[in-house]
């Protein structure tokens, strides 16, 4: 009963914040709804059971992506630009695939209904043999890291490429006086927000460690590489934001972050040519040890740690870069607001 | 009438749970119903710190597993410290970007019409 | 009592999109976001304990840390963050 009215309510605020979303011009307010749809999602995943997928919604879709859509508005404007064309045409279209998705969602089984094709060919075995198999209490792990391990090296390839993506696009050449003035710029920006750093800095060790219990804890409860990257990336966005990029920058190499990514994925696939070494198939971790089952841990724990490094740098690439163009773009509009008091 | 230490708990507990969710929905009616940003950023600021903590008390006493109060304290120090935080950057943000606090009866009657243009007025260069 | 109170933080987190989606300045929007992730927190929190999985307080951390996040990266990146001096101090100077 409660839950019926939970999902209810959820779902109906999730159909008003997207209609809010469409109708509103001002992207900041968009970016920040973007937030909130997020979240929602997150909750309802958790009311549905699926606690690993609302564990990355959370740190993903509320979290960094919102971050990156504030740095993309601000170098882009902040207000949507005005509709010339007349969405009547786009309308129709619209309106005639969504009821045709309606339409075959008529053909579909019921929610939950226990002769579903999803039920009936590989479920029932992740769900009766995995304890025997890979001996992780986390379903959800098993499945990912073993049985579809496979699947797992191509969504870490992917964020691996975006990574790679966004340093070919966006990376600039830095020169050191560059970071000269924009340190100028951060340090009178420190003076003002003393709360904020001091309570930030006492809460940046907490969210390392908290990122290494998601990392390890990924066995027995939500969590993994993918979260614990995330996490630990997010920690790092936190500093960056608060005592500027350059100071960032220092603390964390960016050739080093880069290599860090490169090794996270090349263990990934080392684990599977050792695998295929000791006469196994690719990613096939019963040949790791002795025992089928320490193998199966060590390939689950080689692999998570492998994703965790790749997702972590891979993040903070792409923030780094990102932020980097939005404070050149602000250190170009200071010296031109220095330059014009002198000529007053 | 003597009482177990159980039922006692289990009251403590409810009266917390019932403190808090006063708290939660006349946060929400603050929020909804003030007038101007600071006197809502009050209706929040205070209410949902507390709420949050009386929620959390409330949920620690009603489960004896150690790791499972561990983590509701981990939560509730972490709200303790944030919430303050972010709501002190918050209004410091605001007053120092000029948006004003509402200090007439007059001005809120015609606050509808005056705020309609205030997040124009605020847009940054 | 735990349903109550999560029907408590469910009317909560309306009223709290209400306000996000009305405005009418970007400080409102922040603030209804801010109060909407605590609400979160609370409703994951009894939600663990509604269903019976207390493990659902890991993410409710993760919110807890996320919230605070992205409060600070939108005061940085809305333009208000390097503050301006009010009018009424350099009155006095």
């Amino acid at each position: 009963m409660i839950g019926l009215l939970i999902d209810i309510t959820l779902l109906t605020l999730l159909v008003g914040v997207a209609i809010a979303i469409a109708r509103m011009k001002d992207l900041f307010a968009v970016a920040m709804l973007a937030g909130i749809y997020g979240l929602l999602t997150a909750s309802f995943f958790v009311a549905m059971d699926a606690v690993d997928v609302a564990f990355t919604e959370a740190a993903v879709g509320a979290g960094i992506s919102t971050l990156l859509m504030f740095v993309v508005i601000t170098m882009t404007g902040r207000s949507e630009d005005p509709v010339r064309h007349k969405p009547l045409l786009a309308l129709l279209v619209v309106t005639i695939t969504g009821s045709l998705l309606i339409f075959g969602t008529l053909d579909m089984p019921y929610f939950g209904a226990p002769d579903a094709p999803i039920h009936t060919h590989v479920a029932p075995r992740y769900i009766n043999d995995s304890m025997q198999e890979v001996g992780v209490i986390n379903l959800v792990t098993a499945v990912l890291a073993s049985y579809r391990a496979f699947d797992t090296f191509g969504e870490v390839v992917v964020v691996f490429t975006a990574g790679i993506g966004v340093l070919a696009l966006l990376s600039v050449a830095r020169r050191r006086e560059d970071d000269a003035v924009i340190e100028l710029v951060n340090d009178s920006m420190h003076e003002q927000h003393l709360i904020l750093r001091i309570v930030t800095k006492m809460l940046i060790p907490f969210i390392l460690l908290f990122a290494l219990y998601v990392q390890f804890h990924g066995d027995f409860g939500p969590g993994g590489g993918f979260q614990a990257g995330v996490i630990f990336a997010s920690a790092i966005f936190l500093y960056a934001l608060l005592f500027g990029l350059s100071t960032a920058r220092r603390v964390i190499n960016q050739s080093i972050i880069r290599l860090v990514a490169a090794v996270g994925i090349l263990l990934y696939g080392c684990v599977g040519v050792v695998s295929m070494l000791n006469g196994g198939s690719f990613l096939d971790y019963n040949v790791l040890s002795s025992d089928p089952i320490a193998g199966q841990h060590l390939g689950i724990l080689l692999i998570e740690w492998g994703v965790g490094c790749t997702v972590a740098s891979v993040m903070v690439i792409i923030f780094f870069n990102f932020a980097g163009r939005q404070e050149d773009n602000q250190k170009a509009q200071n010296e031109e607001d220095i330059d014009a008091n002198r000529a007053l | 009438m003597t009482l177990d230490i159980n039922t006692i708990v289990e009251i403590l507990s409810g009266f917390c749970l019932l403190i808090g969710s006063f708290l939660c929905i006349s946060g929400g009616v603050g929020i909804l119903r003030f007038p101007d940003f600071y006197t809502r950023m009050h209706a929040v600021g205070v209410t949902d710190t507390l709420a949050a903590g009386m929620i959390l008390v409330g949920l620690m006493l009603q489960n004896p597993d150690a790791l499972v109060v561990i983590k509701l304290l981990m939560i509730l120090v972490m709200t303790l410290f944030i919430n303050p935080t972010a709501s002190h950057a918050l209004a410091k943000a605001a007053f120092h970007n000029g948006l004003m606090p509402v200090l007439d009866d007059t001005e809120i009657l015609n606050s509808k019409e005056r705020n309609k243009t205030t997040d124009n007025d605020l847009e940054p260069k | 009592m735990l349903i109550a109170a999560t029907l408590a933080v469910l009317v909560a987190m309306i009223l709290a999109i209400i306000r996000g989606i009305v405005g009418p300045t970007l400080y409102d929007r922040i603030l209804a976001v801010n109060m909407f992730g605590t609400k979160t927190v609370l409703l994951l929190s009894l939600l663990g304990f509604v269903m019976g999985r207390p493990e659902f307080l890991d993410i409710a951390i993760v919110y807890a840390l996320i919230n605070f996040i992205s409060v600070v990266g939108v005061l940085r990146y809305s333009g208000t963050f390097e503050l301006k001096q009010p009018s009424a101090e350099s009155k006095e100077e």
